[in-house]
């Protein structure tokens, strides 16, 4: 059923299985993958990501501190980041948004670190306890300036575990923050999983820095724009900032030096997509009304194409597993047969924006809900339904 | 009165010298803050590996990237929240924060009460100038009262906070003053800082010349530093009530002395108790 490239951590043995909600998935992800700091700050409905970790880091040698805000969090994490320990945070909407500015740093500077975006009922405070998705284009948009950023979307308690365990391997290889992004029903949903064996999963190393002092530029270029960094007490003595730098650390604004930099922050991601793009296709190959969505819509998705499929519709489902950079080649591929496509989410139209873009020459409408509910697969079906009708006459 | 001229320290010696000049306009007092600071990082013996200097934004901001260290230049007001992360992950570093009074007591006034609730073992330098300097001058929350910015044409009508007292009131174990005319004292009080065990914060009253002193006629820059010193009073003859607010005569010196837990180290404790009763449950 699946196309899920996942070459970033290799299979580990299996254990017995639990029950287990998302937000302890996550937490139990992020242990295993070696996070070893976490600061946050209480915000509905992602908290239980931070209780476990404040029980569970302290007994690995790590260090959970609650921080005073949002925005303090996402300081502290990269602080403990630059000081060469994997970090992480998790939040929701109105808190994310609060961590927009240090996340920016994070981009700029190089630094890893995972941030769980819970997605709540938005705008401004919303539904603090109903599920949405309406965080799409944040995830991708939300600090100032052109940056890169990876945000990979589970669909399943397992695939928060996952999901996390990835984000921290491309986090610290690719030297970018990353967003695990899913929403209040996938966070509090739980189910029967089985995880790997504790100890099993390997912890990925950043790349660090080996040449000598006087050899060494925190931001050289490199053949996969990765530049190795310094870690402080290995007598580098490196400066960090979120001003524009040279390939010294060093802020500068002549423009040659800052159009050669940025080209390789921002290109960091696209010589990298073999290790990061995630995706999965359900009956993709012969299908006429392809359903194109993420986390929870798209396991509503998952049984309405199984329903029009029954009801003689050639259905398929097209999940972005990396949402962002977004899997164009792979969505292209998916719909070379579609006659039509529908993106159903939880918000007023994100995904079907960049949908669209991909997707010029198709038509593509939405079936969105924006009130705290799930979209039923009864809901999704019949639209592909009549899809499929309006596409034939 | 010990003079500025220690034999066995060269300013030098800790300084990217490959940075020079440095970007700060002609009188500013941060240079001799930063001298100071140098001086007491040699005289407390900090290796410069084992040194990390956070900063935020603005001129103070600036000054990380002159000091030849682990050096990390973050985001507005939010330096001792990055440090946060940073001192606690690794306990192995001596980390000294530089801010300046708009990003330490403004845009990062939640991060400093916090910072001093919490106790975390580090030293705090806030470079005091009264002024939004970077940005040309706009009033801060320590501008003295009527006096002329950007921003207060009229004349600044809100009182000047005692970042000192708000400190202290914060429950920082280390709290002191001094202006950047008294060098030698200056560099004691930072010394004091550094050695303590957990979070000290040193205020130090430096002189925007260039623009708060241009825009208010306060003369030259010895002029303002001379002006500074005829205000301050040494802490031994304190004798006024405690206000949050700067007071006529600003005291200097080492101002509020306590000792409690030090966080990172009740952290720890706590965690390897915790980590010593699971591997006991694990046994049984």
């Amino acid at each position: 059923m699946s196309s899920v490239i996942d070459k970033a951590i290799p299979a580990a043995p299996v254990s017995t299985a639990r029950l287990l909600s998302g937000n302890h998935a996550c937490a139990l992800g992020a242990v295993a993958a070696g996070c070893r700091f976490f600061a946050g700050y209480p915000i509905t409905p992602s908290s239980e990501v931070a209780e476990r970790l404040s029980r569970a880091l302290p007994l690995e040698g790590g260090v959970f501190v609650q921080m005073e805000d949002e925005i303090a969090s996402m300081a502290a994490v990269i602080g403990a980041s630059m000081g060469g320990v994997k970090s992480m945070t998790a939040t929701s909407g109105p808190g994310f948004s609060l961590k927009q500015e240090n996340l920016g740093y994070a981009a700029a500077a190089e630094i890893p670190c995972v941030i769980i975006d819970v997605m709540r009922g938005g705008p401004s405070t919303g539904m603090p306890t109903r599920p949405a998705q309406a965080d799409i284009m944040q995830t991708r948009w939300g600090s100032h300036g052109d940056y890169p950023i990876i945000v990979l979307a589970p669909a399943s308690v397992r695939e928060v575990f996952d999901e996390t365990v990835r984000a921290f391997a491309l986090s610290e290889r690719l030297r970018t923050p990353v967003v695990v992004l899913y929403d209040q029903s996938i966070a509090q949903l739980t189910e029967t999983v089985e995880l790997p064996e504790p100890g099993s999963v390997p912890h990925v190393e950043r790349k660090w820095a080996s040449r000598p002092r006087e050899a060494f530029q925190s931001y050289a270029a490199t053949d996969d724009g990765v530049p190795p960094m310094a870690r402080p007490g290995d007598g580098r003595r490196t400066h960090t900032t979120g001003l524009t730098h040279s390939e010294s650390g060093f802020p500068t604004q002549k423009p040659e030096v800052v159009e050669r930099n940025q080209t390789r922050l921002l290109t960091k991601l696209q010589k990298n997509r073999a290790l990061i793009d995630a995706f999965e296709c359900v009956a993709c190959d012969d299908a006429e009304v392809l359903v194109v969505s993420i986390g929870i819509s798209a396991r509503a998705a998952r049984r309405a194409v199984a329903l029009a499929r029954e009801r003689g519709v050639k259905a398929g489902l097209f999940r972005p597993i990396t949402l962002w950079p977004f899997p164009e080649d792979a969505l292209r591929q998916a719909a070379a047969r579609a006659r039509a496509v529908l993106v159903p989410e939880m918000n007023a139209g994100q995904l079907r924006l960049e949908v669209e873009r991909v997707l010029r020459a198709h038509t593509v409408v939405g079936l969105n809900r924006y009130d705290g509910e799930p979209i039923a697969p009864e809901a999704i079906a019949a639209r592909v339904q009549s899809l499929a009708q309006e596409v034939a006459k | 009165m010990i003079l500025d001229h220690a034999a066995d320290f060269d300013v030098r010696d800790r300084l990217r010298l490959e940075m020079m000049p440095h970007f700060l306009c002609p009188g500013c007092g941060h240079g001799i803050a930063l001298r100071a600071l140098l001086w007491a990082l040699d005289e407390a013996g900090i290796e410069k590996d084992r040194l990390a200097v956070v900063s935020g934004i603005g001129c103070a901001g600036r000054l990380s990237a002159y000091i030849d260290a682990n050096t990390f230049h973050t985001t507005h007001g939010r330096p001792l929240a990055f440090a946060t992360g940073l001192a606690l992950a690794r306990p192995d570093l001596h980390v000294v924060v530089i801010s300046g009074d708009g990003d330490c007591l403004a845009i990062g006034g939640n991060h400093l009460i916090h910072a001093c609730r919490r106790n975390l073992k580090m030293t705090c330098l806030m470079l005091n100038n009264e002024i939004y300097g970077m940005t040309g001058g706009q009033v801060s929350p320590t501008t003295s009262e009527s006096m002329l910015t950007t921003t207060t044409p009229l004349g600044n009508a809100e009182p000047s906070f005692d970042a000192c007292a708000l400190a202290t009131a914060a429950g920082a174990g280390f709290v002191g003053r001094e202006v950047t005319h008294h060098v030698p004292k200056l560099k004691e009080l930072i010394l004091q800082g550094l050695q303590h065990p957990g979070f000290a914060f040193v205020e130090v009253l430096s002189d925007c010349t260039e623009i708060f002193g241009r825009k208010n006629e306060l003369g030259s820059s010895s002029e303002m530093i001379l002006r500074q010193k005829s205000e301050i009073r040494p802490s031994a003859y304190r004798d006024t009530v405690d206000t949050p607010f700067r007071s006529t005569d600003l005291h200097t010196g080492l101002l509020h002395r306590s000792t409690r837990a030090e966080y990172g180290s009740a952290y720890r404790a706590a965690a390897a108790a915790a980590r010593a009763a699971a591997a006991k449950g694990s046994t049984k």
